[in-house]
């Protein structure tokens, strides 16, 4: 039992060992690389698994798995902490990478130099941004994550993707900014970053100190927010996804969800309703924040004509509505966002994904490459060209099997039966009309009734944006070239649409994790309980 | 002490701003540095203003810790600074590439109208 615990730290070393592995490899061994680089994501994939399972078997006392990295007791060092949240987005981003470095292998991971090494650098951010404890942690991984996304971002080159990545690079260089200045602000006023510790501490801030507390949580949550896309924090999304390479904008997808991630955590740890006078301190603006990006990406959707553009603001309805559900903070409704949260991020991937493979037939691959190898300066598109005919096997009926999976990501996204996108959206309207505490509150508020709408509406204009593209990509007549898939390319596509149908399939099974993770969630104490050792003096202010 | 670390703060953050605001890609970095000066001014600022206090404890153990100075911001402001420093230089590499690839020095590739 004991050993388990080092699994915790698993999803941060595999990673960082493999990229920095890959790093001492020749480029011109490519093969060697993508092997390595896939054993190490699937074994990431099974200890996810393992992870999943441990934070679901923690008995009913502490909800939370501790790991202590320097053996350090916790509020005095670095602490790993699991829970079922942590665990299901360790295993959501798993399984996510491993679906887009398939997809990858088919080209994209010779479009440019260490395409392996930053991508396994990402999944180490990822891993310790969601399974860190404390604060300035959870700085170090961010950045490490962004550092890697920022040389993803750029890869295969271009001017497009070189402008696009110089404003993503300005904008979270200051958003990293306003993060530190949020975490000092927090380790000045209350003398901790541990994020249990501050959990015990906050209620006894005194009353002086309480502005300036919560000055410091607000400008830590708009780097988040910067993050997480929301209106008016977000415009740089569409672009810089739109312009990243389609397993790059797959991978990206679970970046928004990183700053959703720690909103949710921070604002039900920290300003709970044990936290005293703070309690549900930004709640509002969560509420109000993320129905103006749902409006906001509602239009935006209905606007689009690029079909990368509507993958952008297919991901910033997600955003919106998992932040104004975050807002709304009740147990009900967070389980059914934790649910929403896969199902759509998984949609969204697929969607980047499968908008390359569409739009291959418009602008054939070659044209591609040549700009990549230019952009380099490296000479590839002759060793490119012929091996891309023998490797792959070509998928039959392409355009058939490309038009299904256009449907299915509609039906997901659009939040429509049989997929899971509907029994997501459906869990977060249901929880919405049994909010704790209805009755007092004189029925359902006005914002509530405001949610429900923009939610439905942001459905019934994916929909029709969905259909619209559909149909002059699909059924116009057959003038163009029917796009070359490779098997290997269209495989994580539906790999991933099938965990989609499974999640219906087994719903009760996922409604079930996700509702426990949601009330452990509401219950700090058992995060707590899990970090810090009771025994010891803790929370005796500054 | 404080008032003078306060203004040097306050000018840095205000002229980073104002040079991240501005549209040539020289200006961003140049602005984005001085921004990053006065965080790590700032956190360092967080462990409180102390003149001549150690910032670990001595072999004889913990007599008396408002006798020292806080050490975790000084370790945070470190880190702080080697990635601030990363991030920067990743981000002059992709400026010169800008440069390259538009043949402007304007944030969106091209001189706006």
């Amino acid at each position: 039992m004991e050993w388990e615990r080092h699994l915790l730290i698993a999803p941060v070393l595999l990673p960082l060992v493999t990229g920095a592995v890959l790093l001492l490899f020749d480029e011109l061994r490519h093969t060697l690389k993508a092997l390595v680089s896939l054993f190490s994501t699937i074994v990431l994939l099974i200890v996810a698994v393992a992870l999943l399972r441990m934070a679901a078997g923690a008995d009913g006392g502490s909800l939370s798995i501790s790991y202590a990295v320097a053996s350090w007791p916790a509020p005095f060092a670095i602490v790993l902490v699991l829970d079922r949240l942590s665990a299901l987005l360790v295993l959501t981003s798993s399984i996510l990478a491993l679906a887009a470095l398939v997809f990858a292998l088919a080209k994209w991971d010779r479009g440019g130099p260490h395409f392996h090494s930053l991508f396994q650098f990402l999944l180490m951010g990822l891993g310790g941004a969601f399974l860190t404890g404390d604060l300035f942690n959870l700085f170090v991984f961010f950045e490490v994550t962004l550092a890697a996304s920022y040389g993803l971002l750029l890869h295969g080159g271009g001017a497009f993707r070189v402008r696009s990545g110089l404003h993503y690079i300005a904008i979270n260089l200051a958003a990293s900014a306003l993060f530190l200045i949020g975490v000092s602000l927090i380790y000045g006023v209350t003398g901790t970053l541990n994020m249990a510790d501050l959990a015990v501490r906050i209620p006894q801030v005194p009353a002086d100190d309480r502005m300036l507390l919560q000055a410091g949580a607000g400008i830590l949550g708009v780097a988040f927010l910067v993050k997480a896309g929301m209106w008016p924090l977000g415009f740089w999304l569409p672009p810089a996804y739109m312009a990243a390479a389609a397993p790059v904008g797959a991978i990206f997808v679970i970046l928004t969800k990183v700053g959703i991630y720690v909103l949710l955590r921070l604002t039900l740890l920290l300003f709970s309703g044990f936290s005293g006078q703070l309690a549900g301190f930004g709640s509002t603006a969560l509420l109000y924040g993320g129905l103006a990006t749902l409006a906001f990406a509602t239009s935006g959707v209905l606007a689009s004509q690029a079909m990368g553009r509507l993958a952008g603001y297919s991901v910033l309805i997600s955003s919106g509505t998992l932040l104004a559900a975050a807002g709304v903070g009740d147990a009900t409704v967070v389980s059914g966002a934790l649910f929403y949260l896969v199902s759509s991020t998984f949609a969204c991937a697929a969607f980047f994904m499968l908008i390359e493979l569409v739009e291959r037939a418009r602008e054939p691959g070659a044209d591609l490459l040549a700009v990549t190898a230019e952009a380099f300066g490296e000479e590839r598109e002759e060793t490119e060209e012929p091996e891309d005919e023998e490797v792959g096997v070509v998928l039959p009926g392409a355009l058939a099997v490309l038009g299904v999976s256009f449907a299915c990501i509609a039906l997901l996204l659009a939040g429509l039966p049989p997929l899971s996108g509907f029994i997501a959206k459906f869990a977060i309207l249901k929880g919405l009309l049994s909010v704790e505490g209805l009755a007092e509150l004189g029925g359902v508020p006005a914002s509530t009734w405001l949610l429900m709408a923009l939610v439905i509406l942001s459905g019934l204009a994916t929909l029709v944006a969905m259909t619209r593209t559909g149909i002059r990509t699909f059924w116009a007549p057959l003038e163009e070239v029917v796009p070359r898939v490779l098997v290997m390319e269209m495989a994580p596509i539906l790999a991933l649409l099938a965990i989609c149908l499974a999640m219906v399939v087994g719903g009760g099974a996922v409604v079930s994790y996700t509702d426990a993770a949601a009330r452990s969630l509401h219950d700090p104490a058992s995060y707590v309980g899990g970090v810090l050792d009771t025994s010891l003096p803790v929370g005796d202010g500054r | 002490m404080e008032l003078t670390l306060a203004i040097a703060i306050g000018v840095l953050a205000g002229s980073g701003v104002w040079l991240v605001l501005r549209p040539r890609t020289y200006q961003l970095v140049i602005g984005l540095s001085l921004l990053s000066y006065a965080v790590n001014l700032f956190i360092f600022s967080m462990g409180r203003l102390r003149v001549g206090a150690a910032p670990v404890l001595g072999a004889d153990g913990a007599a008396n810790p408002a006798d020292y100075a806080d050490p975790v911001p000084q370790a945070l402001v470190l880190t702080a600074i080697v990635i601030g420093f990363a991030t920067t230089a990743l981000l002059l590499v992709v400026l010169l590439v800008s440069r390259g690839l538009t043949g402007s020095d304007h944030v969106d590739g091209r001189e706006s109208r």
